[in-house]
Parts: C-alpha cells; structure tokens; sequence
C-alpha cells in the first residue's frame, strides 16, 4: 500500500461532497500527488478501491493531465514558466541559471535526489515575473539574488530534516 | 503582514473612487477573513436578493448593468442565466470558472487570494438568479495557494450561515464545493471545464447542446469567470443604472488589466472599460512606461489569444468595440507589452509552443494544426527557415481558423497571422539570412 490511510479517508470523504461518484477522480488523484510526489499503475488501483472507480477511468483521467507525473521526482519540483509575460523578463536565463546552479539540464534531478527541474507554462504570475512554482509555493519577481536564497533555505530545510 | 503574491494593484487609487469597485480592498491584508469582509460591507447584496427579490429580478438587474464576461468571450451575463430553460426540472448548477491560465492573465487570483468571499458571494447571487443549490468553483490546481484561501473562505461562509441549509431563514439551501483543477489550459474552456469537473479527461464538447440546457450531469449549468461574479454584488447593491453609467455606452462596468511584459510596473489594475491603452502602459498610476524607457514595438492587448496591435494603433480605449475597429480583441483583459529589443518570431514561437501543448486532440485541424506551426516556426527561429514558409504557416492558419471543434484553434492562430501581417519583414529576414533581425534579450539578472 502506498496511499496512507489519511489519504485513503479524505478520498472517501470527497466522493460523498459530489453528486456523480466520478467526479471525486481528479481530488482523489490530487490527494494521492500530494501525499506520495508520483503515480504509477499501482497507485491508480489503489485509488480505484479507495472512490469505486474502475482504474481504468482513474488512469485515462491521470494522463489527460500534467500535474500527475508518472516518474518520481526529487524531493522539490522546480517548475519554471517559459511562457510569453515570463520568457519577456528572463525565463530562458533563469531556466540556464538555474541549470548551471544544481548542475543539471531541465528535465533531469539532481544526483541527491533533492532538486527536479522542469519548465511549464504560463502559471497565472505574469505580472511577477519571471517566477517559479516549488512544489505548491510560487517564487515571484525572481533575480539570480533571490534564486540563490531559495535555493540555500531549501537545501538547509533538507538537511535539518535528514537530520531531525 | 505581507501578501502571497506581491503583485502591484492600483487599490489605493480604486478606495479613492466613487466608480471603481472591484480591487477596493485588496490591499487589505484582513480581507479574506470574512468578519472583514462583512465589517466592508460583504454579503449585503447575497441578504438583499435573497430576502427582497425575486431570480428574475435579479437577472434583469445583472442583464440592464451591460455586465459582460471577463473570462474571454464578453458574452452578456444577464442574458446567458436567462438560457436556463425555466421548464426544466432538473437541478441546476451554477460553475465559476478560476481555471486562469490564459497566458498574461493574473487577475482572479488577486480575487481569490485576496478577497474570496467577493467571488462567493457572487456566485451566491448567481446561483439564486438561475435557481441553483449546488454551486461549485474550478480552480486550477496549480493554484495551491487560491485553493486553500477559498476552501477556508467556504468554511466561514457555512459556520455564519451565507452557505448551508434555510439561509437567512428563506428555506433557501446552497451549497459550495471547491474542485481543483490538473493542470491543462483547455479545462477553461467552458466545455472541456465540465468534462473534468465530471472526472473525464478535459476534452471540449460539441455544441449544441450549450451547457444553460445540458451541461454538468447533463443539467442546465452556468459558467461564469470570477470577476463576472465578483462584479455581481456591486450591481445588486448600488443598482443597474449606476453600473451602466461606468465605462462606455456598450462596454459597461470596470476590470482588472493584467499588464505584463516589457513595462516599468507591472501589475494588476482596475480601470473602467474604455480607458485608453496609451495611457494605461505609459501614465505613472498603472505601467509607467516602457522597461529602460526602450521604443514600443508592439501590445497584445487582450491574453496570448488575441491579435497584436502596432504602436500606432494603441490610442484606443481598452473597451471590447474600440479593440475591434483596431483588429483585436478584449479577450481576458490581459495587456502584454513588448519593447524594441523582442524577435517576433521568438515570441510566436512561444506562443505556438503552448496552443500545441495545450490542445485536447479532439479536431484534426487543431492537433495537427499546430504541431506543424510549431514545427516550422520553431525552423525559422533557428535558422532553418525555407523560401514558402510563410505562405505556409498563413495556409495552415486559415485552414484551422473556424474549423475546430472550441475556439482554442482560433486562438493559437490569430496572434500568427497579425505578427506576420504586421511584422512580414522580420519573418522575411529570418528566412532569408538564418538568423533574427532583431535579437531578443532573454538575459536573467
Ligand atoms: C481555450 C480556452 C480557454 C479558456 N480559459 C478560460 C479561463 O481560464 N477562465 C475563464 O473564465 N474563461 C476561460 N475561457 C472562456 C470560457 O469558455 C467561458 O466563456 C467563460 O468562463 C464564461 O464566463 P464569463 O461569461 O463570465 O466570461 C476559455 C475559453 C477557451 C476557448
Ligand atoms: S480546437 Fe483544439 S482544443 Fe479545441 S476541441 Fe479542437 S483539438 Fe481540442
Ligand atoms: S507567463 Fe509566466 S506566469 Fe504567466
């Protein structure tokens, strides 16, 4: 079992909210992104069993949609806009800059499993920009300044965690 | 206490104004709390239409305010309740649509972040106008932020007793729920919208049967943006005639601008429909001029699915008939601005890149369609360009425009073919030399 049983209630609970049993699908799968950062074929049975959906009807709805990424990712998604209002202001360099930072390209984790960085469109912060979503916080008005702090509390959150 | 977001607003400006309305406090870091809220006079107009008026009533007061969409289309608010078939027995529901994902669009979220229950109550008119007891909010799901904030909003609204079971002892029962969104630009399209809020994939439907007769659970269904809902609660308390003296004679009202891009100061900014977009990129109260006081080269005034405008077309108000005669749109009211120092080709590059990542595949001319765009935009960016090309891309353009199943074909098109009718020089440069005219700074500092 990967969902936990927090999940697996709060799903039974959404399913009840609605008048079509249905439309809990993309709550539920929200609920399982958030707890575990990935879905594969498993979780989507797991998911069927927990709102009464066949799973094929939970997997045909999870891969309609970006935010439920089949692959594991590393413990902080880093989502850049390269959209218009953004790429205007700098997204392209800060996508670099970011690239150059962790030492990776866009696509790739870093080899500590910490970092994920992917570029998306536009995220409705256009009149920050240029920005990045982490996890489910927005970083807005980006500079190399601020990008470098973030990253620093960060990577410093990780470490008291591992330690903790 | 600071904001989430840090977005520029113009509420100090709006707290000044007899006409403005919409951003009066957002600035206000209590607002979203709903003893603030109702201390600012919230839910007065939820009370009054619920206790002293009738649904017609109300929808003939929303229908004589002008009150047009602000989620893209500009369709006239009163008039689209009215399409609920008054026979029908069904239940009805009542959507508002916080998806915004149209690129430049950052409006709503300044609502919903900002002043939650101006949107609630809202749709609480609107629910009780089209005679629904379910009413449900689509956040896109990105917006983490918006979702907690609202969910929180809806939990106060129950414990006071403006949602719930017999409110304001009328016997009148409504209930809310919020639904977050996966992540795809098509789920706004009102259609697509109700096929994922039903647990399908968000592909759009064909019309007929419009969503007033069948739409969600194949109900009669009204979907409306958050700032026509917001706008709502302003018409109900200070009246039609005075929501109609706002704006021009057909433009009726205000709206939040969304301005991005290549300006001093950008933001979100409420101004009555008709202001001039001149003013609004260089006058000191909103955009402030051009970033590092660099010539313009071009605005999109309406969201990344609206036509550009040339400098010497942007003297015209920023209402939805002025935009017309210049050859664009009002769209979502997101103001887009570019300076000198931008390739058209690299914007449009852009631009394509999303329509064909964020079309559902359901109409051949759309799929395809913008898969070739981007293939043979994205060769002439780099260098790869072929004599034809351009001849191409405006035969492909007109061989998706009006063709498609939703209007997001329509949308990745014309933002092409007026950066070609306007810039055809550049796109001849390109092809002819390999590489841009002009080339765009895309430096991060
Ligand atoms: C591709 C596409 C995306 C859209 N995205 C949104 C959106 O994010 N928010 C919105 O309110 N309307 C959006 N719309 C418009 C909706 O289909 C619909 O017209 C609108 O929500 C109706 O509300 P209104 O009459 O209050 O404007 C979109 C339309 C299309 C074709
Ligand atoms: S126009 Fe594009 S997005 Fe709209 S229905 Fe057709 S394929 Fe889907
Ligand atoms: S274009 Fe980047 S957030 Fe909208």
């Amino acid at each position: 079992m990967m969902l936990s049983e927090q999940s697996i209630a709060r799903m039974k609970e959404v399913v009840t909210k609605y008048p079509s049993r249905k439309s809990a699908v993309l709550p539920a799968l929200t609920i399982a992104y958030r707890q575990i950062g990935h879905l594969d074929d498993d979780i989507y049975n797991e998911i069927s069993e927990a709102i009464e959906i066949p799973a094929v009807e939970v997997a045909e709805a999870a891969t309609f949609y970006t935010m439920f990424p089949k692959q594991p990712r590393g413990k902080y998604l880093i989502q850049v806009c390269h959209n218009i209002s953004c790429a205007l202001l700098g997204a392209d360099g800060l996508i670099t800059y970011l690239e150059q930072k962790l030492g990776i390209v866009k696509g790739e984790t870093t080899p500590d499993n910490l970092f994920t960085l992917i570029s998306v469109e536009c995220l409705g912060s256009c009149a920050t920009a240029p920005m990045m979503q982490i996890n489910n916080d927005y970083y807005e008005n980006l500079t190399r300044e601020s990008v470098d702090r973030i990253l620093k509390e960060l990577t410093e959150q990780a470490q008291a965690e591992d330690e903790a | 206490m600071s904001f989430y977001s840090p977005v520029r607003t113009n509420a100090a400006e709006v707290a000044k104004s007899d006409r403005l309305h919409l951003f009066k406090y957002v600035e206000d870091p209590q607002q979203a709390n709903i003893d603030t809220f109702v201390a600012h006079g919230g839910y007065v107009a939820w009370r009054k239409a619920l206790t002293s008026m009738k649904p017609d009533e109300v929808r003939e007061e929303v229908k004589n305010a002008g009150l047009r969409g602000r989620g893209g289309a500009g369709f006239p608010t009163g008039i689209k309740w009215g399409f609920i078939p008054q026979a029908s027995t069904k239940p009805r529901y009542l959507v508002c649509n916080a998806d915004e994902s149209e690129p430049g669009t950052c409006k709503d979220r300044v609502i919903m972040e900002r002043d939650p229950h101006a949107m609630l109550e809202g749709m609480a008119v609107a629910s009780f106008a089209i005679g629904c007891h379910l009413m449900f909010v689509y956040i896109r799901g990105e917006f983490g932020h918006c979702i907690d904030v609202v969910n929180r909003a809806v939990e106060e609204g129950y414990a006071q007793g403006y949602f719930g079971k017999n409110i304001f002892d009328t016997g009148y029962d409504l209930d809310v729920i919020v639904h977050s969104g996966g992540g795809a630009y098509i789920c706004g399209e009102e259609t697509a919208l109700l096929n994922s809020l039903e647990g399908h994939k968000g592909m759009s439907r064909i019309r007929p049967p419009f969503p007033a007769v069948e739409g969600l659970y194949a109900c009669p269904t009204i979907v409306n943006n958050v700032e026509s809902l917001a706008s709502v609660p302003h018409i109900i308390n200070r009246g039609s005639d005075w929501y109609k003296s706002l704006g021009t004679e057909k433009s009726c009202g205000s709206k939040i601008f969304s301005l991005s891009g290549h300006v001093k100061q950008p933001g979100n900014y409420e101004v009555e429909l008709g202001y001039n977009l001149k003013d609004f990129i260089y006058s000191p109260e909103y955009g402030g001029g051009i970033l590092g006081d660099k010539k313009l080269k071009g605005v999109i005034p309406g969201g990344s699915s609206t036509p550009f405008l040339k400098p010497e077309d942007i003297d015209v108000g920023l209402d939805y008939e002025s935009l017309t005669t210049v050859g664009s749109m009002l769209g979502s009211g997101a103001v887009i601005v570019f300076h000198e120092d931008t390739c058209i080709v690299w914007t449009i590059m852009k631009l394509i890149h999303f329509y064909r990542h964020e079309s559902c595949g359901k109409c051949t001319p759309c799929r395809e369609g913008t898969g070739w765009l981007e293939r043979m935009i994205t060769a002439i960016e780099h260098g790869r360009g072929r004599p034809g090309d351009v001849e191409k891309i405006e035969s492909v353009c007109e061989n998706i425009m009006g063709r498609t199943i939703c209007p997001l074909g329509d949308a990745a098109v014309m933002p092409i073919q007026s950066a070609i009718k306007n810039w055809r020089d550049e796109w001849q440069y390109h092809i002819d030399h390999g590489k841009c005219q002009v080339k765009t700074n895309t430096e991060f500092v």
